[in-house]
């Protein structure tokens, strides 16, 4: 096996690299159609909540600090909206809540 | 155009490198026990670096793994990572606008390079058009960060301190919550698309038979279900879509 391990792995780097990078260097004009920009447009947010829920709880040891984690970056990105603070914070309050578990 | 998107490559790369802080902190520890499977299926710590070098997709990178470990071939590879990691098409088509018709073909080759959930997130969410020094900002942390994890659990073959490991691991659900929350509450079509697509999402995670549709597919069929419905409904209108308030009324 030890033979194969980095031809197995560049045989995926070259089809992951081909999914990543075939719309992004063969669509380089601004697509016309008003339905396909808007969808496109929305894309992140659908993907992004896709991932983040109901992911996040169970991201950490516990329910009840997961949801204290959610809950606190939900807090944090709706009163600040920073990128880094709502990261961090999101992780001190799982860590503090770690502690009364 | 805006003020920040007329900066130079500079200050888009600092800005990648701060942004992408947070994102190698969580990646550190979620590649940990990426490197630990690593460890288990017999790859050395080196090897499991270059897998993380290489690929950088942590659902691919499982998928990679139990292929390695079976043996089953090289076409079974292909398959497999074509199928795992299908949303970076999507994600890959939603960069390319993002990116502008200025974009040089050299710039988009290196950017698709590192499209990860993470660094897809931050680069939809900058104001105006992307400069790609922003994403090899990004990806200049986030990258060492998520290399370091999988060498480290594939060397101790342990995870991070329970408590920290475990905090650490919710940076990038935080992360993609800055991303989504604050235009979410400047429109209300946002709103809504955010909330659907976190209700569809759990309903996905505990529904008979949608349960068993790998986290792969599920944000595929609920991004062009959701974002289409949404398209067709609330279709954006150019001046609102450059001030990133989506289709306001």
């Amino acid at each position: 096996m030890t033979q194969n391990v980095y031809l197995y792995l560049i045989v995926a780097a070259v089809t992951l690299y081909v999914i990543r990078a075939l719309p992004m260097t063969l669509i380089r004009k601004d697509i016309k159609s008003p339905f396909i920009r808007s969808f496109l447009y929305y894309v992140p947010y659908v993907t992004l909540a896709v991932m983040t829920f109901p992911a996040i709880l169970s991201a950490t040891g516990s329910r009840i600090s997961a949801w204290a984690g959610f809950a606190a970056a939900l807090l944090i990105a709706y009163v600040d909206g920073n990128l880094f603070r709502v990261a961090i914070g999101a992780c001190l309050v799982v860590y503090a809540a770690e502690f009364y578990i | 155009m805006s003020a920040e998107e007329q900066r130079g490559n500079g200050f888009w790369y600092k800005k990648g490198l701060r942004d992408g802080i947070p994102i190698a902190m969580g990646y550190f520890a979620v590649a940990f026990t990426l490197g630990i499977t690593a460890k288990n299926i017999g790859m050395t710590p080196v090897q499991a670096a270059v897998s993380s070098m290489l690929l950088h997709a942590s659902a691919g990178q499982y998928a990679a793994m139990t292929v390695i470990a079976s043996g089953t071939g090289y076409l079974e590879m292909v398959m497999t990572t074509l199928i795992v990691n299908l949303r970076y098409l999507l994600m890959s088509c939603a960069l390319s606008q993002k990116a502008g018709p200025e974009m040089k073909m050299g710039h988009r080759m290196a950017v698709s390079h590192y499209i990860t959930d993470e660094i897809f997130g931050i680069a939809s969410a900058v104001e105006g058009k992307l400069n790609p020094f922003y994403n090899y900002g990004a990806a200049s942390v986030a990258g060492p960060g998520w290399t370091a994890g999988t060498f480290l659990g594939a060397l101790l073959g342990t995870a991070l301190p329970d408590r920290i490991g475990r905090s650490l691991g919710v940076a990038l659900y935080g992360m993609f919550m800055a991303i989504i929350i604050p235009p979410a509450k400047k429109s209300r079509i946002i709103f809504g698309i955010v909330a659907a697509s976190m209700l569809a999402s759990y309903l996905f995670s505990v529904l008979p038979v949608a349960k068993e549709i790998s986290e792969g597919f599920k944000i595929i069929i609920l991004t062009v279900v959701i974002a289409g419905f949404a398209a067709w409904k609330f279709p954006v209108h150019e001046k609102a879509e450059t001030e990133e308030e989506g289709g306001e009324q």
